[in-house]
């Protein structure tokens, strides 16, 4: 399946503000032979000063691996990661960066405050301790010992540690994963709050919303690739915002011709229409086919929303080869 | 408006924290987690405590390769309790924390890698330090050893010094095994190892079978090295021990490293 990346519209590269941090042409490829399995594929990425980016993909799709390019857990297999110009395993690039890892484990017998001075200790101008209890809303917890604290505020002295460097461009790999809608919210107006202070901000997300709410560019990645990349607009008009099902005769080549209608799939007796909205499409089925039945209308799955993508970028391929 | 906000003042480019500082708060940080975790104090220390008491001063009438049995011991469950501390305070420690994650948080952190280890073979070196000191307190009075002062600072100095290549040996395995059966694998490890090598009963009592091979282990050679303080040694250079010994721990070290790179993989999604 040849897909590829340079169809699907992109933003302009014309760009003056600083390059922070860079992936290009980066494969990563874990194991060998047979059972090798390539995380990322040729994936080009780069993060400016005040911007925020959100890499957006289903689990497994290379968002982590990715990070761990970008911030020197792991060395792309081909191609390079560069940090402030630098190679991100540099200790002189990662002072400039806080971190927020998927999953870390933090020794539970350590307390909040110590953890905070301990990273602090990295850097050569931290963020000052109040500061950092402040923004990560760990005011009062100074003096509890981690394993004592609830899931939540261990995902908040997790965010501490990130920014206790004072850092210039700070990852967070799903931050807001299992987090309720109310933190999640905080957390995304402290992440627009970094970045109005000129801070370049990553965030891995599976969750549209989330980027869309909060990014000044997505990238989608799925399958170790970028299969799209864009502002947060041109993303959500090349992903379908509805599925539409329903027992029709009406013809696929038919269908693919209705009004807003991405993709259109023949399925026995029923018809699966992939919509940017669902009302112009209805409207156009049900003039078509009168005897029309079980019809559904669901918001897809973000995985749907990717194959969908994947396949567009295959045909568009196809047609310009 | 606070720095976080704020346009922020760059530190000019190249100026590095102070290492001074890192190190001490890795170390100090170690010290706390270790004796907020009180299982691990009360076993690494009052274990060979107790068969010093057990084996040694039950027996004080006994002798062993020459010198009393509460002398000779000393040296043996001196190495025994030092190699406990490296094992489980340095390898199981870290074996652990990889598991929680912990050490990634710690890689894409600007920590100077040998912080974290350093701190931990100094925690290690500082607990066999403490078990050394409270072995001999009791060899000195319930033992009724009687030593020239240069003899009991060389033995000291011999069994704190051997934290260091069980701390490889801790390191090694603390990569090899997974982080939820690395105690208990190490504990398999020691206990057989610390008896075949002649730690809890004179390597000259022990059957000729087990005497053949415990040349093969690490711990037998450093116990010969720490008997060999006051005289008591089974026979050999001292300075074949040693090289034995730092064979071992480079082996060991070549072991940790694969380990280290090989953590690279485990990155996935």
């Amino acid at each position: 399946m040849a897909i590829t990346t340079r169809s699907i519209p992109t933003t302009p590269t014309r760009d003056e503000r600083a390059v922070l941090a860079e992936l290009r042409g980066a494969s990563k490829r874990f194991g060998s032979g047979a059972a090798a399995v390539e995380a990322v594929r040729d994936v080009d990425l780069t993060i400016r000063s005040g911007e925020l980016l959100a890499v957006l993909g289903p689990n497994g799709a290379g968002k982590t691996t990715s990070i761990g390019m970008l911030t020197g857990l792991t060395r792309p297999t081909l191609g390079t990661a560069t940090l402030f110009g630098r190679d991100p395993r540099d200790l002189a690039a990662r002072r400039r960066i806080g971190v927020m890892l998927q999953a870390s484990g933090v020794p539970e017998t350590l307390r909040v405050r110590e953890l905070l001075a301990e990273f602090r200790a990295y850097y050569p101008t931290p963020l000052p301790m109040a500061e950092i209890v402040d923004a990560a809303g760990l005011d009062g917890l100074e003096h509890r010992l981690f394993g004592d604290l609830s899931g939540g505020q261990q995902r908040r002295v997790l965010f501490g540690i990130a920014l206790a460097g004072n850092p210039e461009l700070v990852f967070f790999d799903e931050p807001t994963t299992g987090l309720d809608v109310e933190i999640r919210r905080a957390l995304w107006s402290t992440l627009r709050g970094l970045t109005r202070a000129g801070r370049g901000v990553v965030l891995t997300t599976h969750y549209l919303e989330e980027a869309d709410a909060l990014a000044d560019r997505i990238v989608v990645i799925d399958q170790g690739r970028i299969i799209a990349q864009g502002a947060p607009t041109e993303i959500k008009s090349l992903v379908p915002g509805r599925r539409i099902r329903a027992e029709s005769s009406v013809p696929v080549g038919t269908a693919e011709r209705f009004a807003g209608v991405q993709r259109a799939v023949r399925d026995g007796t029923w018809i699966e229409l992939l919509v940017g909205s669902a009302e112009p499409a209805l409207r156009a089925l049900l003039a078509a086919d009168a005897t029309l039945t079980n019809l559904t209308v669901v918001e897809p799955s973000l995985e749907e929303a990717f194959v969908a993508l994947t396949t567009r970028a295959t045909i568009e391929s196809e047609a310009a080869a | 408006m606070t720095a976080l906000t704020d346009a922020r003042v760059r530190p000019e480019p190249g100026r590095g924290p102070s290492l001074v500082r890192i190190y001490r708060t890795e170390a100090f940080h170690e010290f706390l987690k270790l004796i907020r975790v009180p299982m691990f104090a009360v076993s690494t220390l009052v274990f060979p405590l107790m068969f010093y008491v057990i084996f040694g001063i039950t027996f004080a009438d006994q002798t062993a390769g020459g010198v009393g049995v509460t002398t000779y011991m000393l040296a043996t469950y001196g190495a025994f309790g030092v190699i406990g501390a490296a094992l489980f305070g340095f390898g199981a420690s870290i074996a652990t924390e990889r598991g929680q994650g912990w050490m990634r948080l710690k890689r894409v952190s600007p920590m100077p890698p040998l912080a974290y280890f350093v701190a931990k073979v100094a925690m290690a070196t500082a607990v066999s330090g403490l078990i050394v000191l409270a072995l001999f307190g009791l060899g000195a009075t319930m033992g009724g050893v009687e030593m020239s002062i240069d003899r009991w600072v060389s033995l000291a100095l011999v069994l704190v010094a051997g934290a260091l290549p069980f701390s490889a040996m801790g390191l090694a395995f603390g990569y090899l095994v997974g982080p939820n059966s690395a105690p208990a694998v190490l504990n398999l490890v020691y206990l057989p190892m610390a008896f075949a090598s002649g730690l809890w009963i004179p390597i000259t009592q022990l059957p000729d079978v087990v005497r053949s091979v415990a040349p093969a282990l690490p711990p037998y050679h450093f116990a010969q090295l720490a008997l060999g303080t006051f005289g008591a040694s089974e026979g050999g250079a001292p300075l074949l021990h040693l090289g034995a010994l730092a064979g071992f721990a480079v082996a060991f070290l070549a072991v940790a490293a694969w380990g280290f790179r090989r953590d690279e993989g485990k990155t996935y999604g």
